[in-house]
Parts: structure tokens; C-alpha cells; sequence
């Protein structure tokens, strides 16, 4: 019997397998599919202090080996999301759950998580310092290590729960970041958040997505993320949190042996509904495949040696 | 919603890029005309929606016009082959809504929708008529299908080159009691414009997923936002904002 445990923070999951932040919402639509229970955990959707239409449509445009998508952070707002979003996810949803919270400015930012901090059923904060489809906030944050550390220092001053901060894959040097958020105070990273990307429309010779430019997800960027969490595992001590195109148990491997401690998958969710539940049930057939044992004793892995 | 595996009967051409597709398969999610299933095609990454035109205990059907990569790969599509499906996914036409002598308006490949949801009020007791609109004659396609079901059938063209001429707002009649429409947006808009009565429109929308996970197809109505694929695509008259 294999040992699929992964801790984070000191909170134990009982797999590494973390449904991505805006591929999941609040859990609502996979449970009519499946017991979403089996999930290690979930990073709902992203929640700003007031409620969010997003942008205009198109949002989502199809790309080789992946998508692009240019939501905006649509959501009801960090009052919505505790009075009516928490309680129907509580009846769902047994395990402490992600929080996964996005802001226009510093104090955005430690408005909505000094909120969510009060929350038992949050088990973890995942800033996300890194979204590329809104203007004057976002990846504005997390594009230079004295912004990331700002915003890292300012939530961990209004809450005692996990921070994680998630980070941008548009950036030089995805270490420097990271290390400035560890040096910060952050209990954590996630990444990679998708890429700034863009699709053209020959006959309109307009851009696909009413944005212009959206973020790149799916299996075409996975090996820029496993590159992403390979150099900042050897930049920080803090745990890592690898996501960017996983879609198979073998992926969640990969990943780990990067350097992530738990993993998330995105676009997959999207595809396949059932893709999260297939790669928990998986996973014990590939970890004897390869010999595995106790699944967190191959974090970073691919370094030793 | 369910995910399965449905075998392709038969694809076959109904006038210029518009491909009818009968799949055999598990229909049980299916519970309201107007919803769509969601189609898994090798070497493509999305989903791609279609509307369900008309199903039973065996299989569904379904008509599609072929527009890019995803619907150019489904009329590639041979009897015998497999398709990896979402199943019964949306918010369809609701039958207790409408009246007794309701419309329905179908535009170009937005008919095939309006198929089902004839023979739902049919079923149901009631005494639909059908307005089918296309640009021209060589467009025209299921009139037969209609007029088979036994309910008033009138189509237009807008070049006139056959039925009557103009749009489908030309051909509203004098006397009925509740609409339902779907087709393109410059259409739905002029019905809604036109009609005399409440209503039900079906909307389209670049999709992620097609079951509500992803916020990619969101609109702003008057009830609140919206997702075209869970909370819609089919909306009502009094919630749209144009």
C-alpha cells in the first residue's frame, strides 16, 4: 500500500492533487459528478474584495496543446464568497480548502484575506500576485521581488493561516521572486500562473479574445512550469506548490520530483471533469510503476545528486 | 451532465457546410430541448459545443455548421467511430412556459435546437408554429422535418429566393401567445424587438468548459451575471440586456 500523503504547512492532505483556482469555482459543478472528497484539496475561485464582472467575451480561445483564457477574475466578491459560497461548500466539501485571493492594491489584498482569515474552513491563502488578464493590479505584483514582497508582508501581517503566494511565469527570473516572497514571510509558493499569450482571427485580423491578450494554459506549457519549480526549489526552503498543464498522475510526479510539494491542475478540469479524481485513482499504479513508496520522499528529487 | 462514449450512426451533408450527425448512446442527462453536448476531438484541446437538434431513448442527433478546426474534424467523422461526449449539459426551453400557440423561430444553424423543443410542445399538447430563416434556397434545410411534425412551417429567405422573402421578423403572425427563438445575434435582437409577447432566446458563446466551471462565456443580464453554458444558453425575454 503506497503513502500518497503530502503536508503543507502542517496541514496533512491525504494527496498532492489540487484542483487549480479558476478551473473548479466553488466546488459546486464537479460535485454533482463526483465526491470531490477524494481531492487533497481545492483552490476556489479567485476572490477580490468586491464583486467582479470580468471582461468582455470572448474570454477563451483554443491553442495548440492548450487554451487561452482572458476571464478577469469574475467573482462575487470576498462578502459573497464567506456568506453564501462557504456554507454551501462546507455541505460539499470536508477538508480545509484554498483560498485563493486577488487584489487591485496593497491593502485589496489584506482587506480580503484579513476577511477570509477568520474562516475555519480555510485551511490555506493563496495570494495570487500574478493574474494576467486585468489592468492595474495582478501580475503588476508579482512582476518585481520588492512588489511581491510588499504584498506578501502586508498579508501575513492581517492573518495567521498559510500564505502562499502564487506567482507569474512572466517574469526574468521566477527565483528572485520567490525568494523575495520566502524573505517576505510567505509559508509557500505556487506556480506557475499561465502565460501572457494572444491568438490572431484571420478573417477578422483582430485578436480571438476581446482582451487582447489572455493567459496560456494546458499541456503546452508544462515543461516551462516543471523548469520554473526545478529553479525555485533551488532558490527556497519554503514548500512549493507546482502547477502549469498537469494532466496525468505521471505529471504530478514530474512535478514533484521538480520540487513541488503538492500540485495543482487547471486547464485538465476543464476538459475532463473527471480529470482530478482519474489522476488520484491513478496514482498508486504509477508510484509502484516507478518504484515509489511514500510519494513525498521524491520532493525535488530531480535534484539530488 | 454525464460523460460517454457515443457511436457515430451516420454524418451526412444537408446543404452547403451544414453536416446532420445521428449518435447512438446514453440520453438519460438529456432533460430539456435546447441543450448541448460537448465534444471531444483528437488534436484539439477544448470541448466543442453543439446543440442537440433531437433525441430518444437510443441516441441523439445533431446538426452543425462547419466553421473551423472542431466542426471541420466532426464532418470528417465516419459511422462506426467513437466520440468522447459531455451529454445534457445547459439550461434548455423550459415547455410549461410556453403558451398553447407558441413560436418557434429558428435562424439559419441556430434551427436545429427548435426541432426538439416542436416536438417537446408537441408532446406536451400544444400547438406550435415554426418560422426557419435562411440567406438563400440552397441554405434551406429540415423544412421537411418540420412540416413532417404536422405544425405550421414558414420559411424565409432574405434574397427571396424562396418562401417568403425577408427575415424571419417578416413572417411573424398575427395571433400567438409566446416565442422562443435561436439563431444569430443580429436575429435574436430583432425578434426581441418584434415580438409581441414574453419569450425564451437561445445565446451562443466561445465556451471553456460547457458545464460552469470556467466563467470563459459569463453575460450580464438583468437577474444577475450569467453563464451561457449552465445558467443558459437558453434566457429569458424580460432578463436580456442587448
Amino acid at each position: 500500500m503506497v503513502d500518497t500523503s503530502v503536508t503543507l504547512s502542517g496541514i496533512t492532505l491525504d494527496n498532492p492533487v489540487i484542483p487549480a483556482s479558476g478551473t473548479f469555482g466553488y466546488g459546486q459543478e464537479f460535485a454533482e459528478l463526483y465526491d470531490i472528497n477524494c481531492l487533497g484539496t481545492f483552490s476556489f475561485k479567485g476572490t477580490t474584495k468586491d464583486p467582479r464582472f470580468g471582461n468582455p467575451t470572448p474570454r477563451i480561445a483554443e491553442t495548440p496543446g492548450g487554451m487561452l483564457n482572458a476571464v478577469g477574475l469574475q467573482n462575487p466578491g470576498v462578502e459573497h464568497v464567506i456568506a453564501q459560497e462557504l456554507p454551501r461548500m462546507r455541505e460539499i466539501f470536508h477538508k480545509p480548502v484554498m483560498a485563493n485571493v486577488s487584489g487591485f492594491s496593497i491593502e485589496d489584498y489584506a482587506h480580503t484575506c484579513a476577511r477570509l482569515d477568520r474562516e475555519e474552513q480555510v485551511g490555506w491563502l493563496e495570494v495570487n500576485i500574478s493574474c494576467p488578464n486585468v489592468h492595474g493590479g495582478g501580475m503588476a505584483f508579482g512582476s518585481s521581488p520588492e512588489a511581491a514582497a510588499e504584498v506578501t508582508r502586508a498579508v501575513k501581517a492581517v492573518t495567521g493561516k498559510p500564505v502562499y503566494m502564487k506567482l507569474s511565469p512572466n517574469v526574468t527570473d521566477i527565483a528572485a521572486v520567490a525568494k523575495a516572497c520566502e524573505d517576505a514571510g510567505a509559508d509557500g509558493v505556487s506556480l506557475i500562473n499561465t502565460l501572457l499569450a494572444m491568438r490572431i482571427n484571420l478573417k477578422t485580423r483582430k485578436p480571438l479574445l476581446a482582451n487582447g491578450t489572455g493567459g496560456l494554459s494546458g499541456p503546452a506549457v508544462f515543461p516551462v512550469a516543471v523548469r520554473m519549480v526545478y529553479q525555485v526549489y533551488e532558490a527556497v526552503k519554503i514548500p512549493i506548490i507546482g502547477m502549469g498543464g498537469v494532466s496525468s498522475a505521471e505529471d504530478v510526479i514530474e512535478m514533484m520530483l521538480a520540487g513541488a510539494t503538492a500540485v495543482e491542475v487547471g486547464a485538465a478540469n476543464l476538459v475532463n471533469p473527471f480529470a482530478c479524481r482519474d489522476i488520484i485513482e491513478d496514482l498508486p499504479r504509477v508510484m509502484e510503476q516507478y518504484g515509489i513508496n511514500r510519494l513525498s520522499d521524491i520532493i525535488g528529487g530531480a535534484h539530488n545528486g | 451532465m454525464m460523460q460517454g462514449i457515443y457511436r457515430v450512426e451516420y454524418n451526412r451533408q444537408l446543404a452547403p457546410d451544414v453536416w446532420e450527425m445521428r449518435l447512438s448512446g446514453d440520453t438519460s442527462a438529456v432533460t430539456a430541448p435546447g441543450q448541448f453536448i460537448n465534444i471531444r476531438l483528437d488534436g484539439l484541446f477544448l470541448r466543442r459545443p453543439i446543440s442537440i437538434c433531437d433525441w430518444d431513448e437510443r441516441g441523439l442527433t445533431i446538426i452543425y455548421k462547419v466553421v473551423g478546426r472542431g466542426t471541420e474534424a466532426l464532418a470528417g467523422m465516419e459511422p462506426g467511430q467513437d466520440l468522447d461526449i459531455l451529454c445534457g449539459l445547459g439550461n434548455g426551453f423550459d415547455v410549461s412556459k410556453c403558451g398553447d400557440k407558441a413560436l418557434v423561430i429558428g435562424g439559419g444553424a441556430g434551427t436545429p435546437p427548435m426541432y426538439g423543443l416542436a416536438k417537446a410542445l408537441l408532446k406536451a399538447g400544444k400547438t406550435p408554429a415554426a418560422i426557419l430563416g435562411f440567406n438563400t434556397k440552397s441554405e434551406i434545410f429540415y423544412e421537411e422535418q418540420f412540416r413532417a411534425l404536422g405544425i405550421e412551417t414558414t420559411v424565409t429567405t432574405v434574397d427571396g429566393s424562396y418562401g417568403t422573402k425577408g427575415f424571419v421578423t417578416d413572417a411573424l403572425p398575427e395571433s400567438y401567445d409566446y416565442f422562443c427563438a435561436c439563431g444569430p445575434l443580429p436575429m435574436l435582437k430583432a425578434v426581441y424587438n418584434a415580438a409581441a409577447t414574453s419569450g425564451l432566446m437561445s445565446f451562443e458563446e466561445r465556451m471553456g468548459c460547457g458545464f460552469g466551471a470556467c466563467m470563459g462565456c459569463s453575460c450580464k443580464t438583468k437577474y444577475g451575471n450569467k453563464r451561457i453554458c449552465k445558467d443558459g444558453p437558453v434566457l429569458e425575454k424580460e432578463e436580456i440586456i442587448w
